[in-house]
């Protein structure tokens, strides 16, 4: 094996992978902060942005840009390196879970970066550390607001990290694998196979700490434009500003992402015939995330703020105990039942 | 044991690449704007206000008790992936050991429930 066949051309289809998976999500992105604004202005009867390109389309490449030309602040009292880090970590974090995110198949095997066989447990790991960038942040800025806002969104994803993990074991249950592409295969034919009917209950509870682990609406305490005027990143500006951002809305793509993942069927069409099978899988799956991000601007549109105490009673006092006796209702039934799926070969 | 390795080698280039775009474009954003501060700039915020002092002072210590309780029921979690994936191998037995362990964990979960450790008033 010479030295282009055994390295340099891995190593280009390596990039070109991590490109065709980076510069979609980046474009989704952008389309998404324009999606939400538009969506917002027609729940409020306004129009939303529409002077920018058609449909005010080109409004986030403006507002991108408008970032990009205006002065980094970092204040006085801040720790630089830190202040400046944390939000590159944050935007790492956000675009490496993507790593083992299946987006289809075809007879050559699964689309997708890293089919690891504990895919469930990175994007656990991954989603974990994130909570790293807002307190690096909050501590950095040596602000008042930024250090609460920060302590708050720790807390506050902390806690909606343990039932989403507990949640995610009934999924494990009925799939029997770590693997995010065999948990998708064990959904094949048909929307009734999908895992949000069997687990209903816990595909809503997924979904409400999902709002609060990306910081969205009802649980948006972190930023509490009222009273902490932004939360943790008050004393950011120009770019480091703009990577929290993206990193903000690629987290809710990535959340979306693995709520398909997990409950409805990743790439799969909704019915298992030929001509919606035809349609390639990145489709259905960007179809099935549209959808769920949607539903993110809709809770925003419609329901007001949590207060601090509901929102941690909700998490620990509601969630808690229902997803744990969950995990042991269902694990009796389907063991009793004879529904365990058989046990996979090791990989 | 170099296959197994081989798998995770995209994800190192890929935490490689994203990090590289995010500090390329924080850099950029340095480099292309004009930099002018001052001290009036660059104080803290704190509503038009000097700030009074260092924000780093003593904060409620339920964020502490949050992060501990945290740390207990994440490590269950974790705990619980393997057994879900064997639960099929392990059957009766894996159910019930397992049982047990969260009993002894509900225990604990009522007892810091009855002390308050959850209250947010």
């Amino acid at each position: 094996m010479g030295f282009w066949e055994g390295y340099v051309l891995p190593a280009a289809i390596l990039i070109g992978w991590i490109l065709v998976i980076t510069v979609p999500l980046m474009i989704g992105m952008a389309l998404m902060t324009w999606f939400e604004r538009k969506v917002l202005a027609a729940m409020m009867l306004r129009k939303g942005p529409n002077v920018v390109g058609p449909f005010g389309l080109l409004q986030p490449f403006a507002d991108g840009l408008k970032l990009l030309m205006k002065e980094t602040v970092i204040p006085s009292g801040a720790n630089r390196a830190v202040f400046l880090f944390a939000p590159i970590l944050t935007f790492t974090l956000a675009l490496v879970a993507w790593a083992v995110i299946p987006l289809g198949q075809s007879e050559s095997g699964i689309w997708v970066l890293s089919n690891i066989n504990v895919g469930v447990l990175y994007i656990f790991a991954i989603s974990s550390l994130g909570v790293y960038g807002i307190i690096m942040a909050g501590w950095a800025s040596n602000s008042r607001y930024a250090f609460l806002g920060s302590l708050r969104s720790a807390a506050q994803m902390v806690s909606y990290e343990v039932s989403i993990g507990f949640v995610i074991i009934t999924v494990l249950l009925a799939a029997g694998s770590l693997n995010l592409s065999e948990i998708v295969l064990a959904q094949k034919g048909g929307f009734w196979n999908w895992h949000w009917i069997p687990l209903a209950p816990m595909f809503i509870i997924f979904f409400i700490s999902a709002l609060a682990e990306t910081n969205r609406h009802p649980f948006d305490l972190p930023e509490a434009e009222a009273e902490l005027v932004a939360g943790y990143f008050v004393e950011y500006s120009a770019f480091p500003f703009a990577l929290f951002f993206l990193g903000e809305y690629i987290n809710m793509i990535m959340m979306s992402g693995i709520t398909v993942v997990l409950f409805m069927g990743g790439w799969l069409p909704p019915l298992d015939v030929a001509w919606l099978n035809w349609i390639p899988g990145p489709i259905w799956l960007a179809l099935k995330v549209a959808m769920l991000l949607f539903v993110f601007v809709w809770v925003r549109a419609t329901l007001p703020r949590y207060r601090y105490d509901q929102l941690m009673r909700l998490g620990w006092k509601v969630f808690l105990p229902i997803s744990l006796a969950a995990v042991v209702v269902y694990a009796g039934i389907m063991l009793y039942a004879g529904w365990l799926p058989g046990w996979r070969e090791a990989r | 044991m170099s296959e197994f390795l081989v798998e995770y080698l995209p994800i190192v280039v890929f935490l490689g690449i994203a990090l590289g775009l995010a500090s390329v474009m924080v850099l950029a954003s340095w480099i292309v704007a004009k930099q002018n501060p001052y001290s009036e700039k660059l104080a803290a915020y704190e509503c038009g206000f000097d700030a009074f002092d260092d924000s780093r002072g003593q904060f409620d210590v339920r964020f502490y008790l949050v992060a501990i309780l945290f740390i207990i029921f994440d490590l269950e979690v974790a705990f619980l992936f393997p057994w879900a994936i064997t639960l099929s191998e392990t059957k009766h037995f894996g159910f019930w050991s397992m049982v047990l362990f969260l009993g002894i964990l509900t225990v604990g979960f009522v007892y810091e429930w009855k002390k308050g450790a959850l209250e947010w008033e």
